[in-house]
């Protein structure tokens, strides 16, 4: 137990996907001009990171690795999630449509998000089990809704400041984003376990 | 190109068919580098970070489980005539930021230690690197290179934890699972010492 | 202008991937701790971007449209992959550095978006020019956004030292750092452009 509450520690706080590993960036700064649509993204990603994970641990240790095909994971994998997206975008437009209009538009963003990708190989080359592995992916999807609602949140209000005309749009973002990523540092003492 | 059901199964396919093909290709030939290129960065840590031998240190290699542990070591002897001079041991450590990280120490016949070479590590970008240089750098009290760490019960700890050794700035983590790992190559060196006697 | 220099110019300059189109985020900060690795990371994904743009400009005809993103994807993918296995024979130190970065070049929206709005449009040789165009941009703002964070936080470019380390600013090399020098550089791009244009 307390062995996946420190993965949930660190994945959300201390090694916080966007803020310490770099991953995810584009939706970072693409969708977050607006708090709604930020949470939209975040849950996104969470529902595909999570099922995405699942599906390329599942396929990794129990074909690619018999097979000795190891060297194919980037390739088996890249493809297993961009089917998923469109997998889920239709069973969701027939069973969920509430859902569907809520994640909808997010979706086909999500296949070139490099953070799912990267948590599913990540997961592979840290020789997590299949219940951590998906406690990572959930915890670490969590940490990247965090993020991002965050810093929309900020963004709403820097769209209301007077600034430098060069610094608007991204490069004033990246700055603010950097202060965030700052202030995630001080989470770097804690360790649980 | 208009798509039917027919030609969009067909093109997909044989350019997955001809991806796969490229791919077997280039595995088949790279395979013997890789190996090859794993088992280079093996020596030459091992012969980086032990003092001068003349003996085959990865055909002599032997698993040690250090006392209170479950996981073995790999202990790498290094031998000058047969007698025993020091060795390299490959240690780990699950404390870090993030997944484990590995590295190769290097001790002498006393048990000081000799060098030490971080193999791999999944470590913040730039904190992870600078434990390369940090620990063998001669300002303050950074340098672990040749302290003994089974001269100390507990081994070596960092400042923060009543030790003597200065911790990465703003990378105390980084800083316990490098000693972390230390320590426990120490025990395992110590066990070999004891069974070489 | 020359058509040809042009499509080269419009890479590097006018739709430089990192400080106009701002694309390919995540490496652009993840692997600029030093000029090295960040020039590093840029070649690796100007090979794949030459490679995927040529073979995409050959096969554009042969691939129905419905099935054109996921034919890409392959494409890309087999050479990621191919990247990645030459670089783990023949250049393992690197490999290590660059870490999850490489096989993360599959995702890079640069490749995918210049398949999509170049490649699938032009023939072989500009799609080729504009691979060397686009792949130079790239790596020409990693390495500028490397040697500013590693000028900044340890007093070196390239490993060249030119100011003692202990007036470096640490911040720089950890992840803050990224974001802030690049978010600066950003803006004085967009300056620069803005007062010639």
């Amino acid at each position: 137990m307390l062995e996946y509450i420190s993965i949930i520690i660190t994945a959300i706080f201390v090694n916080n996907i966007v803020f310490a590993q770099f991953l995810g960036i584009c939706p970072f700064i693409g969708v977050s001009r607006k708090l709604s649509s930020a949470t939209g993204m975040g849950a996104a990603v969470t529902f595909v990171m999570v099922i995405a994970t699942c599906v390329t641990w599942l396929l990794q240790f129990y074909v690619l690795n018999p097979l000795g095909l190891q060297f194919m994971q980037t390739i088996v994998f890249i493809l297993v999630i961009a089917a998923l997206v469109q997998m889920l975008e239709i069973i969701l437009k027939k069973i969920a449509p509430v859902l569907y209009s809520a994640l909808g538009v997010f979706l086909p963003l999500i296949t070139t998000n490099c953070a799912v990708l990267g948590v599913a190989i990540l997961v592979v080359r840290n020789n997590l089990d299949l219940g951590q592995s998906l406690v990572y992916a959930l915890a670490t999807a969590i940490g990247f809704t965090m993020a991002i609602s965050i810093f929309a949140g900020i963004r709403e209000q820097l769209a209301l400041s007077n600034v430098p005309k060069a610094m608007r749009g991204v490069p004033i973002a990246l700055i603010c984003a950097g202060l965030l990523a700052m202030a995630f540092m001080g989470f770097s003492g804690i360790k649980i376990g | 190109m208009k798509s039917t059901l027919m030609n969009m199964v067909l093109s997909l396919g044989i350019i997955t068919i001809v991806a796969a093909a490229l791919l077997a290709g280039v595995y088949t030939l790279t395979e013997k580098p890789i190996k090859e290129a794993a088992l280079n960065k093996q020596i030459e840590a091992i012969s980086a970070v032990t003092p001068q031998f003349n003996n085959d240190p990865v055909a002599e290699a032997i698993d040690i489980t250090p006392d209170g542990e479950t996981t073995p070591l790999k202990v790498f002897p290094a031998k000058q005539d047969g007698k025993l001079v020091g060795a390299a041991v490959e240690s780990y450590s699950l404390a870090g930021f993030s997944g484990e990280i590995r590295l190769i120490y290097g001790f002498d016949s006393e048990g000081n230690i000799t060098g030490y070479e971080v193999m791999s590590h999944a470590e913040t970008p730039g904190l992870g690197a600078k434990m390369d240089e940090w620990f063998r750098s001669p300002e303050g009290n950074r340098s672990v290179i040749g302290l003994n760490p089974s001269s100390t019960p507990n081994g070596l700890a960092v400042k923060k934890d009543n030790g003597d050794v200065d911790a990465i700035t703003a990378a105390t983590i980084t800083s316990r699972a490098f000693l972390d790992a230390l320590n426990r190559a120490s025990k395992a060196y110590t066990k070999l010492q004891e069974q070489n006697k | 202008m020359n058509s040809k220099l042009k499509i080269l110019y419009n890479g590097i300059v006018t739709e430089n991937p990192t400080f106009v189109l701002m694309l390919g985020m995540c490496p652009t900060l993840g692997t600029t701790g030093s000029a090295m690795t960040g020039m590093s990371m840029g070649l690796a994904t100007m090979g794949v971007l030459i490679c995927s743009n040529v073979v995409i400009s050959l096969i554009k005809n042969l691939i129905p449209a419905k099935v054109r993103i996921p034919a890409y994807i392959v494409v890309i993918a087999t050479f990621v992959s191919v990247l990645q296995l030459v670089m783990e024979a023949y250049l393992p130190a690197l490999n290590t550095l660059l870490g999850i970065f490489i096989p993360l070049i599959v995702v890079n929206c640069i490749l995918l978006g210049r398949a999509e709005a170049f490649a699938s449009r032009h023939g072989v040789f500009d799609s080729c020019l504009d691979g060397i165009g686009i792949g130079l941009g790239f790596t020409i703002a990693l390495t500028i956004l490397g040697a500013v964070r590693e000028i900044l936080g340890t007093g070196r470019i390239f490993g060249a030292e030119i100011f003692p380390e202990t007036y470096g600013s640490l911040i720089f090399v950890l992840a803050p750092g990224a974001f802030i020098a690049l978010g600066l550089l950003i803006a004085l791009f967009t300056k620069l452009r803005g007062a010639r244009c």
